[in-house]
């Protein structure tokens, strides 16, 4: 998928999860294209384990609106669960998106949970244990986005993730590599 | 001209930022809630040797505050940081940094005031914090944090100043997004920044008692000679802001004007919500509406010359305020601008909106609901309170 305007991004996940790294990742590499982009939280007192939002938006333009993302280009669920309790597809534009970690597949996700919104999933969790030890799937699904939407190209992820991960960058990049091959589109 | 490349950057860090680039002496701040990454980014960095400077933690807001007194006194470049119900603790102590004529700088996430309890953005605190005699700054989004902040410094501590100056971005609209944004090298910053020279600095040597009580015979000259100095930093504040285009390419006003050329309704705001406001303002041209947008960037001292041309011209203005005055006016901002052209001949009729409490989000129709409301209210007179995009 190609946006010519600004796109924008809502990430669902659990407190703790990273959903906001995920976001600020996105954020920091496409600034580092020469992009205008932002990264925000669901403000608010941070909760481990609930459900929270991060935003992201992208543009070749100066970013003027700050309110959180009602109607997103693409929407990201980082925990399988969520899709029991939240719509996430709420608001989402038509042309839109909605990537998912999970073991199941595209089409069952897309039947069983995305009223036939396009959908991408990849196992992220399975990814993110064998490739960094540990199940976090923030760094891993920015793979999986950019399979779905080429917001920032791949590259451009590297030096966000040295300068936020240090000495673990290279195993973050490695499986947000990996999810971007693995990742299935229905 | 600022001619190196954007950097991805948190409004909170973009102002811890500019103070380590200030070379501050003294932090000193309460690092928990309703505290921002600011200060903990400040600790990161003294502890790291980043920034040599003395790091204090302390108990309270009221503390912390008053940590910020002794060592301005002192003669040291003193920073802290709060926000919300922080400021609220702080309250009596800022009196007594501007009494003392202390140049203190102190970012100021804004947010909403319990009860209920809300951590999310708006001006309760600010506004609340009105007649302490701090020289009040609003910055629109992390660009404008970490600039205003270094004219906070440049401003406050000039001899012909001597006040302690609040530089305010929203709570979280600004203070934990991340955005692009042009930084400053060192050496352009002091360039930009002397060093802090206080012209009567505390000397155990040389021991003086300062803010002393003043008997009735001295209470209102005291206050009268606080209140001619406010007021007469105005000069130096633009003077700042010029200088500091100079070096950076981005000019600073004390009242904001955007597409307010031949303009019959301007919409006014202060804080990050104007960006949004810009945004109605230009779909609403496109339609073919003479509406404009004027930003108050400098809150006090007031900018009373600024504000009663920008609008002079115009017949409708709408003003957004983000707090409510309960009972009272409709709106701080607002009450306050009707105050200011109230002896005008030649004056808008005034619309007042208060809307965005507590991290409500307002977007793009609620501005332009705001220009066709505010335009039937003012006509009207404009007496009666609006409030925008609540149910009920």
């Amino acid at each position: 998928m190609k946006f010519t305007t600004m796109i924008e991004i809502r990430i669902h996940g659990r407190g703790g999860q990273g959903a906001v790294t995920s976001a600020e990742m996105l954020a920091l590499a496409a600034i580092g294209t020469g992009k205008y982009a932002q990264a925000f939280p669901s403000f608010g007192p941070e909760r481990r384990g609930a459900p929270v939002q991060a935003f992201v938006r992208v543009s070749d333009k100066p970013i003027r609106v700050r309110g959180e993302i009602k109607e997103p280009d693409v929407v990201v669920v980082l925990d399988p669960g969520l899709l029991n309790i939240l719509d996430v597809t709420s608001g989402l534009r038509e042309k839109g998106i909605v990537v998912v970690n999970t073991k199941a597949s595209a089409e069952e996700t897309k039947k069983r949970f995305m009223d036939n919104w396009p959908t991408a999933v990849v196992d992220a969790s399975a990814i993110a244990i064998e490739t960094i030890r540990v199940n976090i799937v923030n760094t891993t699904m920015l793979g999986a986005i950019l399979k779905a939407c080429d917001v920032v190209p791949m590259e451009s992820l590297e030096e966000p993730l040295k300068h936020r991960f240090g000495g673990r960058a290279d195993s973050n990049f490695e499986a947000c590599k990996k999810a971007y091959e693995t990742t299935v589109i229905a | 001209m600022n001619k190196t490349a954007m950097t991805g950057m948190e409004g909170s860090l973009a102002m811890a930022e500019a103070v380590r680039l200030a070379n501050v002496d003294v932090v000193a701040a309460y690092p928990i809630t309703p505290q921002t990454h600011i200060v903990e980014r400040l600790a990161e960095m003294v502890a790291n040797g980043e920034l040599n400077a003395a790091y204090i933690p302390v108990e309270s807001e009221h503390s912390a505050m008053s940590a910020c007194l002794g060592s301005s006194a002192a003669g040291a470049r003193t920073f802290t940081a709060t926000a919300g119900q922080g400021l609220e603790l702080m309250h009596e102590v800022l009196y007594v940094a501007s009494g003392l004529r202390l140049p203190i700088v102190m970012g100021v996430a804004n947010r909403a005031l319990s009860c209920p309890l809300s951590v999310w953005g708006d001006h309760s605190d600010v506004m609340s914090v009105r007649d302490t005699g701090w020289i009040q700054i609003f910055a629109e989004n992390g660009q404008q944090a970490f600039d205003l902040t270094l004219c906070g410094f440049r401003i406050g501590e000039n001899e012909k100043v001597l006040f302690p100056v609040m530089v305010h971005i929203d709570g979280f609209h600004v203070s934990h997004v991340v955005e692009p944004l042009y930084l400053l090298e060192q050496k352009q910053v002091d360039s930009f920044l002397p060093p802090f020279k206080h012209p009567f600095p505390l000397d155990p040597d040389n021991p003086v008692t300062v803010g002393a009580f003043a008997v009735p015979i001295l209470y209102t000259e005291a206050r009268k000679s606080m209140e001619n100095a406010l007021r007469s930093t105005r000069p130096f504040i633009s003077y700042v802001f010029d200088e500091f285009a100079k070096l950076s390419g981005r000019q600073y006003k004390p009242v904001e004007h955007y597409r307010t050329e031949d303009a019959d309704t301007l919409l006014l705001t202060m804080g990050s919500y104007s960006e949004i406001a810009m945004e109605a303002v230009d779909q609403l041209r496109d339609c073919g509406e003479k509406v404009g947008l004027i930003r108050i960037r400098l809150w006090r001292p007031f900018p009373f010359g600024e504000l009663r041309q920008a609008v002079e011209n115009c017949q409708t203005l709408v003003v957004l305020d983000r707090c409510i005055s309960p009972a009272g006016p409709p709106g701080p901002v607002c009450s306050e601008v009707k105050a200011a052209l109230y002896s005008q001949k030649k004056r808008p009729n005034v619309a007042g909106f208060i809307g965005g409490l507590g991290g409500r989000d307002l977007y793009v129709p609620e501005f332009i609901q705001m220009v066709e409301r505010g335009r039937v209210i003012a006509a009207q007179g404009g007496e009666e309170i609006e409030m925008i995009g609540v149910r009920g």
